[in-house]
């Protein structure tokens, strides 16, 4: 059992999934609200990911780190190093990697809260923003809870995206999937299967987290 | 045919000295056109609202809850003007539309739209955001007492009975102390004696905020009830404006008569209370005409208003005798006018005008015409009284 796979990768889907909040949360609230015409464009755009071969979204954000592209330039003058095969690339793809995961649920219980509510709440002097923070915000937990573990999990088992840009550096880059497949390769079938059962439980556990909170709250009240 | 009644000002409740006398008059002045299952609706309204209600009419699909969203500012109109206390919300010339979070007007909708996650002091305080905390609490638990919920304080929307969440509604829009105020039928939901208790408390607030109160209704009890003023808006457009007994009664518009269902309306004047039997004395009007009606808590010399349905009426050509109705009154029909199968005849009662409908049989078998010695037949229960 590769303990520091395992600790690896809860890291990564940690920071991820936390990074995700914050930057999923606008970009919901953007595609709820807006009414910019072209904005299926960018709604099609954030969903790439779940149709993408991962080998295909790595290969791009390869690219885009690599030390020919501007932003590879720029972290390479800031830090001297490139992104590509460190923890902070594998954060940047990752992120890419699990957008929908948390954008599509946010946005979807965010337009699920009533708009009297919103109307209500503005002719009671409450600016958009305020009215999001106030009532869209709480009202929406069950989506952000389910945004975030979804994400998590979501980033636990990726693969494709990891090897591409991460490659397989143990204690950097090595996360559970890679190690799983390290270890078939080389016919290492127990250690393989301890490592498996490992994220299958982890996995089954948040996705149980997820639908059981949903469940909860919907038992008590009529209020999500 | 649009039929203005002139806005008699003097009937306005003078202005009160209160600790923060506001007072506002609300002008609209706007043009909307959009897409209905029929075509295009037509919106196209000018009125001015004083401090006081004023109750907006009219069937369903009138554009009532419309006109309200564009004073609101959570739709907007095509063009026009909208101001309250001389300050303009919107006015398409200059270019001006204030959002609808800046333009302090509450809005009570019928949907009420209390928050499901805040408890209902919560609801009353949120529109107190940019107070601090101390005056926040005491402003909020002020109202929460006026509308007689404080014991709900900590309750839920999902907790609480729908008159309860009407009260909340209701406290959340006035705690904000707006510059008009919206009504959506707010009290479409409410048995009878709940609905008069509300309408009291919305009196006395009104009483010491002295700003418009914009009440759309579909129910005719309430113009009643309520009114200082009527607007009666029909498919997009005031048909008549001015006192609710003006409106109701002098223009006889079907609208009129089929939204509000009495055809008669008086002014009237309680002269005696016979409690043992249930039932009290109603002069009508100035005049001499008097009705006995169903006993209501009211003391002599109060004024109420009595309605009748013209078709809850009998007219006798001669005293009748052995009947059960106790009100029979002598009159004389003035005039008769057949619409379709039914014949409407007006008959003066010394003072009081009564409509009353027949049908092509009677005014034939009655030999009914102008100037004919008429006694018109009102029973007890016929008689719906309202509050002035």
């Amino acid at each position: 059992m590769n303990w520091e796979a395992f600790w690896l990768t809860v890291r990564l889907a940690a920071v991820v999934s936390t990074l995700l909040i914050a930057i999923g949360i606008p970009i919901a609230y953007w595609l709820t609200y807006s009414r910019w015409r072209w904005k299926f464009l960018v709604e099609a755009a954030v969903a790439l990911p779940i149709v993408l071969p991962p080998t295909v979204l790595g290969f791009y954000i390869l690219v885009a780190l690599g030390s020919r592209s501007p932003l590879g330039r720029w972290w390479e003058s800031l830090t001297g190093h490139t992104l590509a095969f460190t923890f902070e690339g594998l954060v940047i793809g990752s992120l890419l990697y699990s957008l929908p995961f948390a954008v599509q649920p946010f946005a979807a219980s965010f337009g699920a809260v009533d708009k009297s509510l919103l109307r209500a709440s503005a002719s009671l002097g409450h600016s958009p923003v305020q009215t999001f923070r106030r009532i869209v915000l709480p009202l929406s937990k069950a989506g952000l809870v389910t945004g975030f573990a979804l994400s998590f999990a979501h980033t636990l088992g990726e693969f494709g995206v990891v090897l591409m840009v991460g490659g397989n550096i143990p204690g950097v880059t090595r996360t559970i999937s890679i190690d799983v497949y390290d270890q078939v390769q080389t016919a290492n079938y127990s250690s393989a299967n301890q490592t498996a059962l490992l994220l299958l439980i982890i996995s089954f556990v948040v996705l149980s987290m997820v639908y059981g909170f949903n469940r909860r709250l919907w038992a008590v009240g009529p209020w999500r | 045919m649009a039929v203005k009644v002139k806005i008699a000002s003097t009937r306005q409740t003078p202005l009160q000295t209160s600790a923060q006398p506001i007072s506002s008059e609300l002008e609209v002045r706007i043009r909307k056109r959009f897409p209905n299952p029929e075509g295009t609706f037509n919106l196209n309204v000018h009125f001015r609202a004083l401090a006081g209600f004023t109750i907006l009419f009219g069937g369903s699909g009138a554009g009532k809850t419309t006109l309200l969203d564009c004073i609101a500012g959570l739709t907007d109109p095509d063009d026009g003007r909208i101001a309250v206390g001389g300050e303009d919300l919107y006015d398409s010339q200059k270019k001006r539309n204030v959002a609808a979070w800046k333009r302090r007007i509450g809005y009570v909708h019928q949907d009420l739209a209390l928050f499901p996650h805040l408890t209902a002091e919560e609801n009353v305080a949120y529109g107190l955001c940019t107070l601090g905390a101390a005056e926040r609490h005491a402003r909020s638990r002020q109202m929460l007492g006026t509308f007689r919920i404080d014991h709900l304080r900590d309750r839920r929307p999902a907790q609480i009975s729908g008159g309860e969440r009407q009260r909340v509604a209701l406290a959340r829009a006035l705690v904000t102390e707006p510059r008009a105020l919206l009504l959506d039928e707010p009290l479409a939901a409410l048995d009878r004696p709940t609905k008069s208790l509300l309408v009291g408390d919305l009196r006395k607030w009104n009483q010491h905020h002295r700003v418009p109160i914009l009440f759309v209704t579909h129910n005719g009890e309430e113009v009643f009830a309520l009114g200082d003023e009527v607007i009666l808006l029909d498919a997009g457009r005031i048909v008549a404006q001015g006192q609710p007994h003006e409106v109701m009664r002098a223009p006889r518009l079907e609208t009129v008569a089929h939204l509000s269902g009495f055809e008669n309306i008086f002014d009237a004047t309680v002269v005696a209370l016979r409690e043992d039997r249930g039932t009290m004395t109603c002069r009508l009007g100035s005049g001499a005409a008097e009705l006995e009606t169903p006993l209501i808590r009211a003391e002599v010399g109060s004024r109420l208003r009595v309605g009748v349905r013209a078709g809850d009426l009998l007219l006798a050509t001669e005293h009748p005798r052995g009947l059960s109705a106790r009100n029979i009154l002598p009159g004389t029909v003035r005039q008769l006018e057949q619409r379709d199968v039914i014949v409407s005849a007006m008959v003066d009662c010394g003072g009081a005008e009564f409509e009353v409908h027949l049908t092509l049989a009677a005014r034939d078998g009655l030999e009914l015409g102008p100037g004919k010695s008429v006694w018109v037949v009102v029973k007890t229960h016929s008689c719906h009284l309202m509050a002035v």
